[in-house]
């Protein structure tokens, strides 16, 4: 077993995102391989190269300080999972 | 063995936006729940933010204000991390690129000027509030989305005092920049405080904790207090401090530590691939830089220079950008500057004490109290007029010349019927005629008052006081 | 037998023109097929009668009083992903089941504009992470061709629409191949115009710096003419161009000569299935003819394109996927406190392939890796683009096959992402350097499966491609 590269289930948890143990292993296996595959971009000399974040190098857009109408907010608690007091209900926070 | 703290904060500013940062809904405090929300704000599928140039405006005027160096090329980034008051999960913010480098913050305490150094000024966006019911919470998106300037500062403050004194001077030029209302109350500042001690003399720097969210500089002084005071403490009986996150309990008067099942942060900041770059050119640099306001010290010093007030007049006026302001256009409308600060420091700083009202919501104009400087100076009416005027002026509005007329409140300077009253009050008032010819100096003033109350308070007080002396026989 | 539905655009407006039929009758028209068929096809998620009949009488009313926009009262099927007003956009995931949509994405606005009915959603895979349609998390979506095989994907949905006569034209979106794959899978037309000409603003994101909107229509025309109605900037969108939309579709020419088109070289080497390579010759020969001139080019950075593309796409899909936690909108499952609730919502609400891209997102971002990874590929990313740049000095548009091979069979590829990953070979390169695209049907292989052929044209190349597109369609006959 060589080098493993990625601990599954420790970045799933970043992504908050629950596995079982057979996603795990079914996991583990197909991101090392391409994790490995990915590797390859270690072989490029990329000294002195600009990283592009953006396709077109566009700068300065911004919008006015105005004012537009938001939703109306049966709308937007008519999406809502549960809500309570007018406001999106979730479990306690404990802070 | 002696220690000393080492104190650095990171402030969030609310800016003064009529609209958030990365779309249209209002800013505006109070609002019912969910209600000042959009797609973007509320993290919709498919929304896109798009900046606010007036927030990016103010940042840079901020920056300029506190000695900043302004990026000529500045981004915006994303920050990811869960919580249910974050609609995106993860925060738009800014890493490597901030708008700001540098810059600091004069301090005095106890005397002494310091001058605390900055690290940068970055914009991101609010959060949402969490409200906490008895077995939920509930979440208020109104506030996600309001641009949020963040100082911070180097870690260059030893005493609680001097992060007080710099969180107030910070407040006194964010307002003389007209960037942020600063209101404290609605959460417009949030202060994160980051403290460690060590040994003194030691150079390194101890490890630290961070107390998170505090409200109010009251807040940041006595946590820091706490804080520096729990750290030593927990040295000295042979532990050790753990980099953590604190939370201060105004009530207990302590901080304690956040549980958090979090692992590790691991922010995962990359470029945000909607927000295209901000570049800055010289010019639109130069062009705000040659728009911004005086700071406080240098007004301070120019009301003394200019208008020949005292030093301790000249601070107290320039403490509040709107109260300098006042007194500048009083003082240059009656041509008196003394008098009008007399007036400011006294009648009206008691008043908006006894009424707790900003110098914005009270009825009286420069020109009012310009006018009413120039009655008094004129001898037109004397000072407890003058005060009793004031106060007119300060709850009703109006002009002062109008009100003197309307009410005869003007001042008796007829010598005859001021030598008439005083007449009246020695023949009345022989014992005290006699003490004042044995040299009691306070009968005087007491005669004086006598005159003054036959007058209903308008006697010119100069020529009844030396109207008494002649007739008395001086 | 649908009449009306399997027209193109072009053809219904001329009826429509002369009052020969209404838009009520296509649409109804098209519902009918889609009663009839797509129990068996699976390309659409959701479709209203009601409200699709309302928009055509409305389109109706509208041409009687005369107004004439351009593409009233033509239907238009929008992939799962796009936000509609009203309608369920559910991206072929869980995780959205309950989310009504509350705003009209921009493109969808302007199409409204322009007159169209907004006439159902179409299957596609999860989130658009896939190349198969297969990562629905409701239904399987069959090729029209062969309904054995798959219609490639991610827009598999709206492909096997249109070619399957479901729809009239749909909309689909490509963050690396996803309108021009399917396309080629089905036997249609799909363009991917240049990042930022249509805004993505109501575009539920996969890859923001990837992402774009296009048609997958049955001929180029019909493809000009739905891009000339959405493209344009928006201020709701920052990475959107501003620049002028030309009108795409007056502007189609008849001949290819004068054109430069570049065949690079990296594109037409080993690991192309011989039939694909041999309807890519072909097609090649009728450019020739129709007077294009050939020259060989080079993209010497394509074989580091998937790793760079599936570190980017993921990266930014971590963050963008995010939001899905059952807290403003969408499914929930419950938690004892908020983060287990999102890790038991997102188990539960995200398919397979979705939360394998989504780790390996946070993986490559993630401390300690971003700049192994995630910075390295942005600086790949420019020797891309720089390739293309480079390219593009010698020629107006580029060919090339939109996949190595043609459409594959049902869960064939299913257990092996890599492998499937390494099929987009051709088309991830348009999105990492930020320029346009279309695959045009080009050919049959000898089990009658389509192949397409594509054209890339520079940013803001789309009149090029179009009418390299356009071109080449009426020379190899098929129009």
């Amino acid at each position: 077993m060589p080098e493993k590269k990625i601990d599954v289930r420790y970045v799933a948890n970043l992504a908050r995102i629950a596995l079982d143990d057979e996603e795990v292993a079914v996991f583990q296996k197909q991101l090392e391989q391409i994790v490995g595959y990915v590797d390859k971009l270690g072989e490029l000399d990329v000294a002195g190269i600009e990283p592009t974040s953006h396709a077109h190098p566009v700068t300065n857009v911004f919008r006015e300080d105005v004012v537009r109408q938001g939703l109306e907010h049966e709308s937007v608690m008519h999406n809502a999972p549960e809500e309570t007091m007018d406001q999106f209900k979730v479990p306690k926070i404990v802070e | 063995m002696k220690y000393m703290a080492d104190i650095g904060l990171e402030v969030h500013v609310q800016l003064k936006t009529e609209s958030k940062m990365f779309c249209g809904c209002s800013t505006s405090f109070g609002a019912d729940p969910n209600t000042h929300v959009c797609p973007v704000c509320l993290g919709y599928p498919g929304a896109m933010p798009v900046m606010n140039g007036h927030a990016i405006q103010l940042t840079v005027t901020s920056g300029l204000m506190l000695g900043c160096e302004i990026s000529n090329y500045s981004k915006f980034d994303r920050k990811s991390y869960f919580y249910p008051d974050m609609p995106k999960n993860y925060q738009i913010s800014q890493y490597d690129k901030p708008l700001c480098l540098g810059g600091g913050v004069d301090i005095v305490v106890g005397g002494e000027q310091k001058r605390i150094g900055m690290t940068r000024i970055h914009l991101e966006e609010d959060v949402a509030k969490n409200i906490h019911f008895g077995d939920c919470s509930g979440i208020d998106f109104n506030r996600a989305g309001i641009p949020l300037m963040e100082i911070v500062s180097e870690p260059e403050m030893h005493r609680p005092e001097e992060a007080f004194a710099y969180l107030l001077a910070l407040k006194r030029i964010l307002q003389y920049a007209d960037v942020s209302d600063c209101n404290l109350e609605e959460g417009n500042i949030r202060c994160d405080v980051n403290c460690s001690v060590r040994p003194e003399g030691s150079a390194e720097l101890g490890t630290k904790a961070e107390i998170k969210n505090l409200n109010t500089f009251k807040g940041v002084l006595n946590s820091l207090k706490y804080e520096i005071d729990r750290q030593v403490e927990e040295l000295e009986s042979g532990g050790t401090i753990v980099q953590e996150t604190r939370r201060w309990d105004a009530d207990a008067g302590m901080t304690y530590s956040m549980r958090t099942k979090e692992y590790a942060h691991d922010y995962r900041y990359f470029p945000e691939p909607d927000l295209m770059p901000v570049v800055l050119e010289e010019h639109q640099v130069a062009e705000l830089r040659d728009s911004l306001p005086e700071l406080p010290a240098a007004k301070k010093a120019r009301f003394v220079s200019e208008y020949g007030i005292p030093e301790y007049d000249a601070g107290v006026l320039s403490a509040d950008r709107k109260v300098a302001d006042f007194f500048e256009a009083t003082a240059r409308l009656c041509g008196k500057a003394k008098s009008a600060s007399n007036m400011i420091m006294t009648e009206m700083m008691r008043l908006m004490g006894e009424t707790e009202m900003d110098i914005d919501q009270v009825k009286i104009t420069p020109e009012a109290l310009a006018e009413l400087v120039s009655l008094q100076e004129g001898r037109t009416i004397n000072s407890n007029t003058a005060r009793e005027i004031f106060a007119e002026l300060f709850n009703n509005g109006g002009m002062p010349a109008s009100i003197v007329e309307e009410r005869g409140l003007g001042q008796v300077s007829d010598e005859g019927a001021i030598v008439e009253m005083v007449d009246k009050v020695i023949a009345e008032n022989q014992k005290s005629v006699d003490d004042y010819k044995a040299g009691k100096e306070a009968a005087l003033k007491f005669l004086i008052g006598q005159v003054m109350r036959h007058s209903k308070g308008k006697a010119d007080p100069q020529l009844a006081a030396s109207k008494l002396k002649e007739r008395m026989g001086n | 037998m649908p009449e009306l539905s399997i027209k193109t655009i072009t053809e219904l407006l001329t009826l429509l023109d002369k009052g020969d039929i209404s838009s009520e009758d296509i649409v109804r028209d098209q519902l009918a097929a889609i009663a009839s068929n797509d129990a068996e096809l699976g390309a659409y998620i959701w479709s209203s009668e009601e409200d699709a009949i309302l928009q055509a009488k409305e389109a109706d009313r509208r041409r009687q009083s005369g107004d004439s926009a351009p593409l009233l009262g033509i239907p238009v099927a929008v992939k799962d992903v796009l936000n509609v007003k009203g309608q369920p956009c559910t991206c072929a995931s869980r995780i959205l089941e309950g989310y009504t949509a509350v705003y009209d994405a921009t493109s969808i606005a302007k199409l409204r504009q322009a007159g169209a009915v907004m006439a159902g959603r179409t299957n596609m895979d999860e989130f658009a992470m896939g190349s198969t349609t297969e990562n629905s998390a409701f239904k399987v979506t069959k090729n029209p061709a062969d309904t054995s095989r798959v219609p490639g994907g991610s827009s598999g949905g709206s492909a096997a629409a249109v070619a399957g006569g479901e729809a009239v034209a749909a909309l689909g979106t490509d963050t690396g191949g996803s309108i021009r794959q399917p396309a080629s899978f089905c036997g249609c037309v799909g363009l991917k115009p240049s990042y930022g000409r249509v805004s993505r603003y109501g575009l539920t994101a996969f890859a923001s710096s990837l992402d774009q909107i296009g048609p997958i229509t049955k001929t180029v025309e019909d493809a000009a003419l739905l891009l000339e109605a959405m493209a344009g900037g928006d201020p709701m969108d920052s990475t959107s161009l501003i620049e002028p939309v030309p009108a795409y579709a007056d502007r189609l020419p008849d001949t290819l000569a004068g054109v430069k088109i570049g065949l690079p070289k990296e594109y037409l080497g080993d690991g192309l299935d011989p039939e694909v390579r041999a309807v890519i010759e072909e097609s090649i020969k009728v450019c020739e003819e129709a007077g294009a001139e050939l020259v060989e080019v080079s993209l010497p950075h394509t074989e580091y394109a998937i790793a760079t593309y599936y570190v980017i796409a993921t990266a930014e899909a971590s963050a963008n996927l995010a939001r899905f936690d059952g807290v403003r909108y969408g499914a929930r499952v419950a938690g004892a406190d908020p983060i287990d609730m999102y890790c038991r919502t997102r188990e539960a609400g995200f398919g397979p392939e979705v939360k394998r891209r989504v780790i390996l997102g946070t993986y490559v971002l993630s401390s300690g890796y971003y700049d192994a990874y995630y910075l390295r590929a942005q600086k790949v990313r420019t020797l891309i683009r720089r390739d293309f740049e480079a390219a593009f000095k010698q020629c107006s548009v580029l060919l090339s096959p939109v996949t190595p091979a043609p459409a594959y069979k049902l869960g064939e590829k299913e257990s092996d992402p890599l492998q499937m990953y390494l099929g987009d070979i051709f088309t991830v390169t348009a999105n990492l350097a930020g320029i346009c695209g279309i695959s045009v049907p080009a050919g049959l292989t000898a089990e009658k499966l389509p192949v397409g052929v594509q054209f890339l044209g520079p940013a803001l190349g789309e009149e090029a491609v179009l009418g390299a597109g356009h071109v080449f369609e009426r020379a190899a006959g098929r129009q």
